[in-house]
């Protein structure tokens, strides 16, 4: 019994030793390479903030200025991101983070820049799971479908131009994929109308994105 | 007779890292013959620069574990030798998953889900348990570089496959491990309108293998040939082989 019960009090030392070598070890790289993902995480983000909406047009440090909202109107419950563009004081564009809930698996993430007049400036895909070499077109890095979303103005809800071609819309559709293009193009409407309606709401929203965190 | 002793030891040594290599790059390779860590190899193999990241991740993961299971071996009892290894081995690979993120964002984005996964591979607790909690630092090591390297080239072969027959490109992607510059790197072979969807599947990817492991069989059966008095040594089969022999 007491052989026993040493050596079960040996395991579990030696367990909560290796326990606490592998756990500082894990914090010191995590300490040690902060920055650094800090620092790739808002390179990232800017280099994708400058492709949707052209540096020239504003002049405030446009990814620490954001309002979050929660609006299932942008697709999905969770909540959204939303970059103020300012020049001097003067709101110039919002860049809307929504969602498409109606893509061919899953949701579709995108990053929409919109100028007050609900002219769309840009368009990127954050993140998708649609098929490879179908529907992943919607990619920059793959097709520049995408870029063609460009100064292209949504006037209303009725505005029957924001659609695919098959669906009497401007926007072409991909051979062997009509689904996930229809959903991006009807979640850049829906993010366009949202900044219309509620320009007001969002440029008066605090501040959430002061520090450069998540 | 000392030198003699020396010569031998030597002599020992040379025959111990050639057979540790063969063993881990082709007569013992993780992926042809132990059919192990085919979840990460099937998934991430859609491109050459995919699988070229996720092997070297693998191989880095495979060497530090090893040499840290086979340093501690003598002190770790054998009740709890299992909790102890996977510990170390879910601390390599959180360091990493963390290095990556910070040095190679874009290459830690296309894997994504992967590198943690990394953890699943049973090639590693493989060969924690059956090399380095028995064998010297040195060996250990050795052997983690064999074993990771013999699953890379098969990961590079395969993912080449993949991404000249459903892409027609290769090293489509570079940048993300090497950096703006690589983007020159991307051959084009065939220019398709279309992908052939079946190659970048999953389908693709077991279908590739099969072939590869088939190549080996062939292969293993010419050498077999050419040596016909090889004394025929009975072993006790193993539970997951995909060798004749």
């Amino acid at each position: 019994m007491i052989e026993e019960k040493k050596a079960m009090i040996k395991n579990g030392v030696i367990l909560s030793l290796f326990a606490l070598i592998t756990t500082g070890l894990v914090t010191a790289t995590q300490i040690m390479t902060k920055d650094q993902i800090a620092l790739q995480e808002k390179k990232q983000l800017l280099k994708v903030l400058e492709q949707v909406l052209p540096n020239e047009k504003y002049d405030n440090a446009l990814y620490l200025d954001c309002a979050i909202v929660d609006a299932s109107f942008l697709g999905s419950k969770k909540p959204h991101k939303v970059y103020r563009a300012k020049k001097g004081e003067q709101g110039v564009a919002l860049i809307i983070e929504s969602t498409a809930p109606d893509g061919y698996s899953g949701n579709i993430e995108i990053l929409s820049a919109i100028y007050l007049d609900g002219t769309v400036a840009g368009v990127r895909v954050l993140k998708h799971k649609e098929t490879p070499g179908l529907g992943d077109k919607i990619e920059v890095e793959k097709s520049q479908w995408i870029t063609k979303i460009k100064n292209i103005q949504v006037k209303s809800e009725q505005d029957m131009r924001w659609a695919v071609k098959k669906d009497g819309g401007m926007f072409d559709q991909f051979t062997g994929a009509t689904i996930t293009p229809r959903a991006v193009i009807s979640a850049v409407k829906r993010a366009s109308l949202y900044a219309q309606n509620e320009t007001e709401m969002l440029f008066n929203a605090p501040n959430e994105c002061t520090k450069a965190d998540k | 007779m000392h030198q003699m002793n020396v010569l031998r030891l030597i002599n020992n040594m040379n025959e111990n890292i050639k057979d540790i290599s063969l063993q881990g790059l082709w007569k013992n390779n993780s992926v042809l013959v132990q059919l192990l860590g085919l979840c990460p190899l099937l998934a991430v193999s859609t491109s050459l620069i995919n699988a070229l990241g996720l092997g070297l991740a693998t191989m880095l993961v495979l060497i530090g574990s090893n040499i840290s299971i086979s340093f501690v071996r003598n002190w770790v009892p054998k009740d709890i030798r299992i909790p102890v290894f996977v510990m170390i081995i879910a601390g390599f690979v959180t360091i990493i998953q963390l290095l990556m993120n910070a040095y190679t964002f874009g290459l830690y984005q296309s894997l994504g889900i992967f590198i943690p996964l990394i953890v699943t591979n049973c090639v590693i607790i493989a060969r924690a348990e059956a090399f380095a909690s028995k064998n010297p630092v040195h060996l250990s090591a050795l052997d983690g570089l064999m074993m990771g390297l013999g699953f890379t080239l098969v990961l590079l072969v395969l993912g080449a496959m993949r991404e000249i027959i459903g892409q027609g490109t290769l090293f489509d992607g570079a940048h993300l491990l090497f950096g703006e510059w690589a983007r020159v790197l991307k051959l084009e072979i065939f220019k398709f309108d279309n992908q052939f969807l079946l190659a970048i599947l999953p389908p693709g990817a077991f279908i590739g293998m099969g072939f590869l492991i088939a190549g080996k069989n062939i292969i293993d059966e010419q050498i077999k040939d050419k040596e016909p008095k090889a004394q025929n040594t009975e072993k006790a089969p193993r539970a997951r082989v995909t060798s004749l022999t």
